[in-house]
């Protein structure tokens, strides 16, 4: 169960929200909802614990992510607005080495991945030499092999096609289905039946709340 | 928690492979500086041999510093440096990692050229070994300080200046007690306790700059 409680974000002095309260808890979908610049890709970086929050505090299972990182980091996977997939590596050797380093308990099929995600007969490109859309895949297809509960994932189908998307989300409605917990932005509609998710709209601070 | 040590090393060396040019820059930069000295100055071998071992280890911090950029920047640039940090494993083990990595590919590769240069500048056998013996313990201390500093300068868009305004500073010890042990080879008097200090400063720079290093990145990447 992932909570935050009375969390304020500050950048620049500037306040993008306050006192943001949710929880959430095993088998949803957290839509996360606003225009450009509204704090969401912030709202990302503290959910992962990358930078820290102004006040407030967000919890995984009742204790602070910031405490015991190794723990909260073995069952989050977040992927960002930056894939994380070095451009001088390969696609099967990116996945290699994501698998090794944060998921070495799970055994998988590498192949198997690499179809899932439309790879096959890239793998041996270096990842640098695919489009930009590929390139989002490899990062992508960390999902298929992560055994995380909690999924983050800030604007996961940027560059992706219709089809893939439809793949991502059916992967999406499968993880939440067996217990996992997903939060995403995104500026498409999704297509997942609406008693699966929820929506989250951050909203502006209060006019004379807009500065610390 | 080995095997995330060996699995960062590994791709650490792959890349590097693929990109040969962020190696060998720096070995050609070190070997030219160091060229141009009996260029510049003349070739007469006992003032060649006089300030040999300071031309090296200078030449070694700069070519060190021009290196420091590959450390950490690629990676923040294209997003694995936060992977790293969201790893479930200290930090300061991962960049250790990273930082040894980083040694194995341009400080051993100083060390390995090193008898050439010694060769170039005239340096007598037993000075050649008090020479090889400070790179060893020093070029790793270098690699340690220069990634506190990286990690530090990261989120800077001009941070080559920065960095070697914080890292230069910092190694004038190391500096200091390596051309002392050369020089005390030259007259043919005991090395030793130069080398036990500067083992002593790499003792502390392993134990203590990996820590410095994950706080500093948590500090640079929020």
């Amino acid at each position: 169960m992932l909570q935050c409680k009375n969390l304020t974000c500050v950048r620049e002095e500037r306040v993008l929200f306050n006192n943001l309260n949710f929880t959430l808890t095993s088998g949803e979908i957290l839509h996360v909802e606003g225009p450009n610049g509204i704090g969401k890709t912030s709202l990302f970086r503290l959910l992962v614990g990358l930078s820290s929050p102004y006040s407030g505090e967000i919890c995984w299972q009742q204790e602070n992510i910031l405490s015991d990182r190794e723990s909260y980091y073995q069952q989050m996977l977040y992927l960002g607005h930056k894939s994380g997939v070095k451009p001088e590596l390969t696609a099967l050797e990116n996945l290699q080495f994501f698998q090794r380093l944060y998921n070495p308990s799970v055994e998988f099929d590498v192949w198997e991945i690499l179809t899932q995600v439309g790879l096959v007969g890239y793998e041996d490109v270096l990842t640098g030499q695919l489009s930009a859309g590929q390139q989002r895949r490899v990062a992508l297809a960390r999902m298929w092999f992560s055994d995380c509960p909690l999924w983050i994932l800030d604007e996961p189908f940027t560059a992706i096609d219709k089809n893939g998307v439809k793949v991502i989300e059916n992967l999406l409605i499968k993880h939440v289905q067996n217990g996992g917990m997903v939060i995403l932005t995104t500026h498409q509609d999704l297509s997942i039946p609406a008693e699966l998710y929820k929506n989250l709209t951050l909203q502006k601070p209060a006019f004379g709340e807009q500065y610390v | 928690m080995f095997n995330a040590f060996a699995q960062i090393v590994r791709k650490e060396l792959l890349g590097a492979f693929r990109q040969q040019s962020d190696i060998l820059n720096p070995i050609w930069f070190f070997v030219i500086v160091v060229t141009l000295f009996p260029l510049g100055i003349g070739t007469d071998p006992v003032l060649l041999a006089r300030i040999a071992p300071g031309i090296i280890w200078v030449a070694a911090l700069l070519a060190a510093l021009l290196s420091f950029e590959r450390l950490f920047k690629d990676d923040f640039i294209d997003g694995s440096l936060e992977q790293m940090m969201l790893a479930p494993y200290p930090l300061a083990w991962l960049v250790s990692a990273k930082v040894f990595a980083h040694w194995l590919l341009t400080g051993l590769p100083i060390l390995l050229v090193s008898p050439l240069l010694a060769i170039f500048l005239s340096l007598e056998a037993n000075t050649f070994w008090a020479l090889f013996l400070t790179l060893l313990i020093g070029t790793p201390i270098l690699s340690l300080l220069g990634a506190i500093g990286v990690a530090l300068t990261i989120g800077l868009r001009k941070g080559g200046v920065l960095l070697s305004l914080i890292m230069l500073p910092l190694s004038i010890p190391i500096l200091i007690f390596s051309t002392m042990a050369i020089d005390a080879a030259a007259y043919g008097q005991s090395y030793i306790g130069m080398l036990a200090l500067l083992g002593a400063m790499l003792v502390g720079a392993i134990t203590l700059a990996p820590f410095a290093i994950a706080a500093s990145l948590r500090v640079s990447v929020s």
